[in-house]
């Protein structure tokens, strides 16, 4: 029992992160249909970038803000520079264009950050909190309520503004949102940044926990993916839902099972869901036009 | 003849190679991973260029092949050609077991379950290793023999990857031109056209998928006894991308585009040598740039552009002679 309290806030911790890159995923892929191979290299780009900002003598502060500005630029070029100009491409092209983005941006990476690994000190100390017999780091709790309030400016974004509408309405139909005014390649490229802003901060927010290189970007974006097809692809609560649930069976498989086999029970799980429930668990089961 | 007669300038360029230059590093190693990795995207493009359906995860069946040849004649002491076949007939029971619910998913769905498989198998190479060695691999296979004859020099090994290689290629350039090929056509079209059509397009999706599997599995093993080396490395998720990118950088459903591809991708790596960290960059810009520009691939492209030029060139003088 004191063990399960244990994998359960190390489960929510990580699953917030995975929540975070699969709300990220989301986000692209309702805006533009596109599956974005690169999600993961945003974690890495805004974790990396406020590790040497604040190595170069900015505040803390500031140091995450720059990085998140910097993952946003690197998001909107992405956007301008390899997905707009390849209009009416298929499914597999857009996924092998990102994949090159992917692997484009860990060589940048390595050629600036070198192929060392780092960390960020913990935003408030690090003394444990002990809750009965597990602890809890401050990072962790900084880690949960980071994603609560990123998720629910997200979703105050998309149900609120007129912005966050037009996005919707884009991902609806591109043609009629095209058709009442809507810019709708704005719209897109504003959704590209939201989710570059989403994937940096969840870089910040774990990099004083896992530490992180030029490589760390693949794993934690594969695991988004994950999570957001778990959730149902296009869903933006499914893929917070999706991304916690990752976390905690991961963690508790990890420790029930054996540790070396982490990743490989977290990509077991969402093929046994792909099999059995095509559309993920929140998703709506899409039919075929003929 | 006509059809193939592309194919044989081909075959018989592979043949004269190491006639003309036998000592050649490019000829003897190169050669030997340029002939690896063009059986593999010709497999692969079995699955994605003709049937259309994008596997992630194909660097999964080349390393169950390399690694059951390895694990079987190492610590078992079994003939290298009895391990060959175990690890084809596991290959083709795993491989047709998952391919009815992995080939019944679409699209994303279809590239997550195929990713995860090849990386399901990776952690399974890294971590089993009791059997597998781990991350450090094992080495010193057996040497392979044909009909009594070792196969222990860089030469022979080029020969026999070679005579493999062109095979594999002669029959993908036939199967397009059989009813199967046609059924893969029909599927890769429309899936519910062929249904109509009265063809079973689960059955066909999932023999494609064994039948691409079961020769990646092949090369897997051949890789293995040539490299006398394995290791979780040479199968990891990169590479289903690098067979993947190969596929597509020639140009989707051409066999000769998979061809170009793979000899090009595995090429790359000898020039970009001299950039030395700038390979991975340049890697990933090469990819992006021809997808954006190119969609259709390096080789089909060049084929239209030149059957264009052919075209006009023979209005121009039927112009002249009427």
């Amino acid at each position: 029992m004191d063990q399960l309290l244990q994998f359960l806030i190390s489960g929510l911790t990580v699953g917030s992160i995975y929540a975070l890159v699969a709300l990220g995923f989301s986000i692209i892929y309702n805006a533009s249909d596109v599956v974005n191979f690169a999600q993961g290299e945003f974690v890495m780009i805004g974790a990396m970038s406020a590790i040497f900002l604040l190595k170069g003598g900015l505040p803390y502060p500031l140091a995450a803000l720059c990085g998140i500005s910097i993952t946003v630029l690197v998001g909107l070029a992405l956007d301008k520079l390899a997905i707009e100009p390849a209009k009416n491409a298929t499914v597999v092209t857009t996924i092998i264009i990102t994949i090159g983005a992917s692997i484009f941006l860990r060589g940048v990476a390595l050629l600036i950050w070198g192929k060392e690994i780092y960390g960020l000190p913990p935003f408030t100390g690090d003394k444990p909190i002990t809750i009965g017999t597990a602890t809890i780091l401050p990072q962790n709790i900084w880690v949960m309520v980071g994603t609560a309030a990123a998720v629910l400016a997200v979703k105050y974004f998309f149900d609120k503004t007129i912005m966050g509408k037009a996005i919707m309405a884009c991902s609806f139909n591109k043609k009629a949102a095209f058709l009442v005014g809507i810019n709708v390649k704005q719209m897109l490229l504003i959704s590209y940044g939201l989710s570059a802003a989403l994937g940096a901060s969840a870089g910040i927010l774990i990099a004083p926990i896992t530490f992180m290189s030029y490589g760390s970007g693949v794993m934690l974006g594969l695991k988004g993916f994950c999570a957001a097809i778990l959730g149902g692809m296009g869903s933006s609560m499914g893929a917070v839902v999706g991304g916690l649930l990752l976390g905690l069976i991961e963690t508790v498989g990890a420790g029930f099972i054996s540790s070396g086999y982490k990743d490989a029970i977290a990509f077991f799980v969402i093929m046994l869901v792909l099999f059995i429930r095509p559309s993920g668990i929140l998703g709506k089961a899409e039919s075929d036009r003929v | 003849m006509k059809r193939l007669a592309g194919y044989y300038c081909f075959a018989i360029a592979t043949l004269m190679l190491p006639l003309l230059f036998p000592d050649s590093y490019y000829v003897t190693v190169v050669g030997v991973t340029v002939c690896t990795n063009i059986v593999l995207a010709v497999s692969l493009n079995l699955l994605m260029g003709y049937a259309g359906q994008i596997s992630l995860g194909h660097a999964a069946f080349f390393g169950l092949g390399a690694y059951s040849s390895a694990v079987l004649t190492i610590k078992y002491g079994m003939n290298p050609w009895l391990a060959m076949t175990a690890g084809v007939i596991a290959v083709t029971v795993l491989s047709y077991v998952l391919s009815r619910p992995i080939l019944r998913l679409k699209g994303h769905y279809l590239a997550m379950a195929t990713l995860g498989l090849g990386i399901i198998v990776h952690i399974f190479f890294v971590q089993a290793d009791q059997f597998t060695g781990g991350p450090d691999g094992i080495s010193g296979l057996p040497v392979l023999s044909i009909l009594g004859y070792p196969i222990d020099s860089d030469l022979k090994w080029y020969w026999t990857f070679a005579i493999f290689m062109l095979a594999s290629v002669l029959f993908s350039l036939n199967i397009a031109h059989s009813r199967s090929g046609r059924a893969l056509a029909a599927v890769h079209g429309s899936e519910i056209a062929a249904q109509m059509l009265g063809v079973d397009t689960a059955r066909v999706k999932s023999y494609v998928f064994v039948f691409s599997a079961v020769l990646a599995c092949i090369t897997g093993s051949l890789f293995a006894h040539q490299q006398d080396f394995v290791s979780p490395e040479s199968f990891s998720f990169f590479f289903s991308i690098e067979l993947v990118t190969m596929v597509v950088l020639g140009g989707l459903g051409s066999t000769f585009g998979a061809v170009i591809g793979a000899i090009l991708l595995s090429l790359l790596p000898e020039v970009l040598l001299v950039f030395e960290d700038f390979e991975v960059m340049i890697f990933g810009a090469i990819l992006m740039v021809i997808m954006i520009f190119l969609p259709q691939g390096l080789f089909v492209a060049m084929e239209q552009t030149f059957f264009r030029l052919l075209r006009r060139k023979n209005q121009r003088a039927a112009d002249v002679t009427s």
